[in-house]
């Protein structure tokens, strides 16, 4: 039966996973709103702890920022796989006869879309609030639309390897750290380069370069970590 | 629904073997469970009958012995073993956030069974007695409902392996014959279904097989012993 429309069930299988991610997001603003919030109020805390100087909150913004949106992204990854775990919908996932790579995906689009994409929209205010030039907004929103899918991707290895964990969350972020540091140097230093009137793009293809090889890897070494988890 | 499914199928176990925290669960389980079987695993608490069907899922690798699904290693068979199965484990994958259509919908869609629309999954829910609560988020249904929700599926996917955990907790008296009834129509039709319950199941004809897994545990030295003798 589920061979003559193999393609079509493929991606009924990914968009079906897409929708339910989305909808439960939707259901549940507060979880929805967290990050956000976070993403805001740290750095809206800088000008009053650093100074509210406006030349020294340009030169922090770019930092600033991108500290910010990954401090932000890791903390909401911890209920990535939680309440799947608990609700054995990580079972059925992994039961599913379609590869488990592609469902892994549409779990962490959904997760970039209602974490990285927001906290990337919301970044011009952010930027404005900080004093920096409008010119540079296009390398802070162009770094953080190719380093936030990163970031989302690296937290699920993270997340995937400690669900079947009472308390994982402090792990994640040991485990994960490392990896977002390169995902920092360039997002940041993309930034910097607009900031000091260089060429960005270089900065900007390393990104592209990382995500990809996110997409490709990061897949796999999720669903990995989920079978050991709930065969544990 | 009376679809009939090859003869041929078979789940056999050789010299299965499963040890948990230096308590051997069972030793050197054999059996073949051919279509048209209803087996149930019995013994009593923490016997590991659940933990045999999360191994028989492919769920779980912690396991000595071999498991083979048409004579084929069921670890090489992957997307096909596990396109031929349900599972329906205690917790059993439905969101509470999501209603019960929503989440039935997203079950069919991941086990790749063409095409289930909505009048299907109306019709199953309305099966399960859930007729009306199609809309209502699943956190507002009872347990039983909750449970009801999750067996919706049987009436509608086509997999021959049905390995239900406790299918019949929480469910009322009318539900248990109904699912009872259900079970037994689906090994007419050639399927296997292997569960785990503590409740006796009325059939009693000779589909009905059990494998007992009290004899086969025991602490891990006294199970040495017990192989000398």
């Amino acid at each position: 039966m589920g061979e003559d429309n193999q393609p079509l069930s493929l991606s009924r299988a990914f968009f079906s996973t897409l929708k339910r991610e989305l909808k439960i997001a939707n259901r549940q603003r507060s979880q929805l709103v967290n990050p956000l919030f976070f993403f805001i109020m740290v750095v809206s805390l800088f000008p009053l702890a650093v100074s509210p100087e406006p030349s020294i909150l340009r030169t922090i913004a770019p930092g600033v920022i991108w500290i910010a949106a990954l401090l932000s992204t890791m903390m909401a990854a911890d209920a990535l796989f939680k309440h799947d775990f608990e609700d054995g919908t990580l079972e059925q996932l992994l039961l599913s006869p379609q590869p488990l790579f592609l469902l892994v995906i549409a779990k962490v689009v959904s997760h970039w879309l209602t974490t990285g994409l927001l906290l990337t929209l919301l970044s011009p205010l952010l930027a404005a609030m900080l004093f920096m030039d409008t010119n540079h907004l296009s390398a802070l929103v162009l770094s953080l639309l190719l380093g936030t899918p990163v970031l989302c991707f690296v937290n699920a290895i993270g997340a995937a390897l400690t669900v079947g964990l009472r308390k994982g969350g402090i792990l994640i972020t040991l485990i994960t750290l490392p990896l977002h540091i390169p995902v920092l140097i360039f997002g940041t230093g993309c930034v910097q380069a607009s900031v000091y009137s260089q060429p960005y793009q270089g900065q900007l293809a390393i990104l592209g370069a990382l995500l990809v090889l996110a997409i490709v890897l990061a897949p796999f070494a999720i669903g990995a970590s989920l079978r050991i988890s709930v065969s544990g | 629904m009376d679809q009939e499914y090859p003869s041929e199928i078979m789940l056999s176990a050789k010299d299965l073997s499963c040890c948990r925290d230096d308590r051997d669960l069972f030793v050197n389980l054999n059996f073949d469970i051919v279509g048209g079987e209803v087996v149930q695993i019995v013994g009593s608490n923490g016997s590991g009958k659940t933990t045999l069907l999360r191994i028989l899922c492919g769920l779980m690798d912690d396991y000595s012995g071999d498991i083979e699904w048409c004579r084929e290693p069921m670890n090489q068979c992957g997307e096909l073993y596990r396109a031929q199965l349900i599972h329906i484990g205690h917790n059993a994958g439905i969101n509470p956030i999501l209603t019960a259509e929503e989440n039935l919908q997203w079950l069919l869609d991941i086990h790749g069974q063409g095409g289930a629309d909505n009048r299907q999954i109306a019709e199953a829910l309305a099966r399960v007695g859930l007729s009306g609560y199609e809309g209502v988020e699943t956190h507002r249904l009872s347990a039983g409902q909750k449970r009801r929700v999750s067996l919706a599926r049987l009436y509608i996917e086509g997999a021959p392996i049905w390995i239900l955990d406790e299918p019949f907790t929480a469910i009322d008296k009318e539900g248990v014959r109904e699912l009872e009834n259900l079970i037994f129509q689906h090994a007419n039709r050639g399927g296997i279904v292997i569960l785990t319950t503590h409740h006796s199941l009325q059939e009693t004809a000779s589909r009905l097989k059990r494998i007992t897994l009290d004899d086969l545990s025991g602490f891990h030295e006294a199970s040495v012993d017990d192989d000398g003798v």
